[in-house]
């Protein structure tokens, strides 16, 4: 974001910069991302080499899944504190699952972590759309007895990599084409939620939902349905991904993914997901995602030290929601300028 | 919701309206865990010795009562209809701070109030970030405070941890003040004090208004954003207080101290009947239901009962505890529905 060339540019056309900008918003955050990854590339030479690139993807693709799930959720007005959790447990009981069955096929496993999802997402759903209990409290509930769950049925033992048979850490490590599979997956998702989202009714009715929930339950959507819907499908996304969670690590334990709701949640903030509902993008998600992902693979490239990294993450996020509120105004101030009287 | 919530002055007094309030339900459920306790495990109370193991039980309050401190305020902030989930990094900075001052070679009364002040601090800085940028939904500021604060703990102290305090300053967690523990007896004269604020006070009042329409109070000449600013820096200060009282019991701190209590916290004013909606609840419920958990917890383990089940237990309850009202409302509708049909 050049500051002056944009001034000079916003003067003729009667535009603030910020406008511009505005219109521009995923521009903006992709400029940014570039930016932060030439800054690295001019401190450690090894940034744009195929390895590093392909291991900055693979290791944002979960993160990236479940920041698609959550969209869905936000935008549909709700919030879901409860996919750490979800995610421990269906990876737990996969690679229990596993461990006993060694001859298994991996894509068994990751069915029945997603089935286990769906049915943890579906407890969230109904206790926010039946009971009309507030989301952030019926998944913080829910968390609590994911989690204590996932203690449970493990024994408070870990699954570790030794007890997992070769083909089901290969769904991690394995490549098509040199490339992990983890990235296509991610970019399946993707693909199937940009249609969803804006191609199919389901997808526009989430969306309506989250703008107006009188409005849309008015206009014969099925408010309950679509917001039961949500949660479960967030739900089958952190199932799913706790099995690749396992996976990758080689390790399932009881705390598993703990806190990393709030990872999933600031990648959607950052993609300029409205925490109010109503709105928020796919792309705008992929670049929220792949700017959490930079950061965590850049700053342990520029020597940052470890202990740093939280503090700049969280700088980085409240810098980011500042100035989209910054923004925003700019944009509505000037939409009231342009209106005729 | 449920009449019996309803402020309103010219309202009849009912008998049964008066107990069928969120309070008097937290009562009994205070009351079953209690006697369930005792049934279950003999060390919890001594039928024979009463008088010994009435006081194990007010000893107990000092194992829970850390956080308590900070659900409080919290009740405040639920009540404007917001909410704070950066107190347990909060805690954790003002402890470290603490902690490392204090290594330093600064006085240790002269660090405490440093700790109170870094708790403050944070807490101010929520609140003029949320003031200023009233767009922002106060969950994700704090969800970006939260990690910054643990940052800059982390980054003080690295994975390294800070002890060695003077003796007298464990008095704050474990002595007594006549047969009170000392904690015990701040958290009564804290709960007290908090409220009153929000009973008898105008701020209080205008709390409740905050949470129920902001806009109309703002227009109403409400101080919205004064408020707003005094109640995050209140959150803030009691979790400097509940840092003070943690390193005292613990003896040292590390920057990872604290983690989850924001939810903790928040599970705590929410079982005790404030609703996330803003507008409603009440102190006297927070404080019944600050027991209520804390004693769950310490005859559960009294019984070795793992730690897990009990996440179980806390976590249904809170489900359940916002669920009652909406299952009454729901109740209703479906009668009035029954009755229309024939």
């Amino acid at each position: 974001m050049s500051a002056s060339e944009g001034y000079a540019k916003t003067r003729d056309s009667g535009e603030t910069l910020f406008a511009r900008i505005g219109k521009f918003r995923e521009v903006g955050l992709f400029v940014f991302i570039i930016l932060v990854m030439l800054f690295t590339q001019w401190k450690n030479s090894n940034f744009f080499t195929f390895e590093n690139i392909d291991d900055l993807l693979a290791n944002a693709s979960i993160l990236g899944i479940l920041a698609l799930g959550m969209m869905l959720v936000i935008i549909a007005r709700g919030i879901d504190l409860s996919i750490g959790a979800t995610l421990a447990l269906s990876g737990m009981l996969a690679a229990l699952t596993i461990a006993e069955h060694p001859t298994l096929s991996p894509w068994i496993a990751v069915l029945l972590g997603t089935a286990i999802g769906v049915v943890c997402g579906a407890f969230v759903g109904v206790t926010v759309s039946v009971f009309g209990v507030l989301p952030i409290i019926a998944s913080l509930g829910m968390m609590y007895v994911f989690r204590a769950l996932t203690y449970l049925v493990s024994g408070r033992r870990w699954v570790s990599a030794y007890q997992m048979s070769d083909a089901f850490k290969d769904m991690a490590t394995g490549r098509w084409f040199g490339i992990r599979h983890y990235i296509f997956i991610a970019l399946a998702f993707y693909v199937a939620f940009y249609y969803f989202t804006n191609h199919t009714r389901t997808g526009r009715r989430i969306y309506a939902v989250g703008s107006s929930p009188e409005s849309a339950a008015i206009s014969g959507i099925r408010t309950r349905w679509i917001t039961w819907l949500v949660y479960v499908v967030m739900g089958a996304i952190s199932g799913f991904c706790g099995v690749l969670w396992v996976a990758k690590f080689a390790s399932a334990q009881g705390d598993t993914a703990s806190g990393y709701e709030m990872n999933v949640i600031a990648a959607c903030v950052l993609g300029g997901v409205n925490i109010n509902g109503g709105s928020g993008k796919v792309g705008g998600v992929l670049l929220g995602t792949l700017l959490l992902g930079t950061l965590n693979n850049a700053l342990p490239m520029i020597n940052m030290s470890v202990f740093w990294q939280n503090a700049i993450q969280g700088a980085i996020i409240l810098f980011a929601i500042i100035v989209n509120t910054l923004v925003k105004r700019n944009v509505d101030r000037s939409n009231l300028i342009r209106r005729p009287i | 919701m449920p009449e019996a919530r309803t402020i309103s002055a010219d309202k009849p007094f009912s008998w049964k309206a008066f107990f069928l309030q969120w309070e008097w339900m937290l009562l009994v459920l205070f009351i079953l865990v209690q006697v369930a306790n005792s049934q279950l495990s003999s060390y919890y109370f001594n039928f024979d010795k009463p008088g010994d193991s009435a006081m194990k039980l007010i000893d107990a309050t000092m194992t829970f009562l850390d956080k308590a401190f900070i659900a409080l305020p919290m009740a405040f902030v639920i009540i404007m209809g917001e909410i704070d989930i950066s107190v347990g990094s909060t805690v954790a900075l003002s402890a470290v701070l603490m902690g490392v001052s204090n290594k330093a070679g600064l006085p240790m009364p002269a660090a405490m109030c440093l700790c109170l002040a870094v708790g403050t601090g944070c807490g101010l800085l929520n609140g003029v970030i949320l003031t200023r940028f009233k767009e922002l939904a106060p969950m994700i500021v704090t969800l970006s405070t939260m990690i910054i604060y643990r940052g800059i703990a982390l980054i003080i102290l690295e994975d390294q941890s800070v002890g060695k305090f003077p003796l007298w300053f464990e008095f704050l967690g474990w002595e007594y003040v006549g047969p009170s523990p000392f904690m015990l007896l701040a958290f009564l004269v804290c709960a007290l004090i908090y409220g009153v604020v929000l009973h008898k006070t105008t701020f209080g009042r205008q709390l409740y208004a905050i949470g129920s329409n902001r806009t109309a109070s703002y227009f109403s000449g409400v101080p919205v954003d004064r408020i707003r600013i005094a109640v995050y820096t209140l959150i803030g200060l009691m979790s400097g207080v509940t840092a003070l009282f943690l390193t005292s019991r613990m003896g040292s701190t590390r920057p990872n101290v604290a983690q989850g209590y924001e939810l903790d916290v928040i599970a705590m004013v929410v079982l005790g009947g404030v609703s996330t909606s803003g507008g409603k609840g009440r102190m006297i419920g927070v404080a019944i239901s600050v027991f209520t958990v804390g004693y769950l917890r310490y005859g559960l383990g009294l019984r070795n009962v793992s730690a897990q089940v009990l996440m179980i237990i806390v976590g249904l309850l809170l489900i359940f505890a916002v669920m009652v009202p909406n299952l009454r409302q729901m109740a209703a509708e479906w009668m009035a529905n029954r009755k229309r049909a024939v």
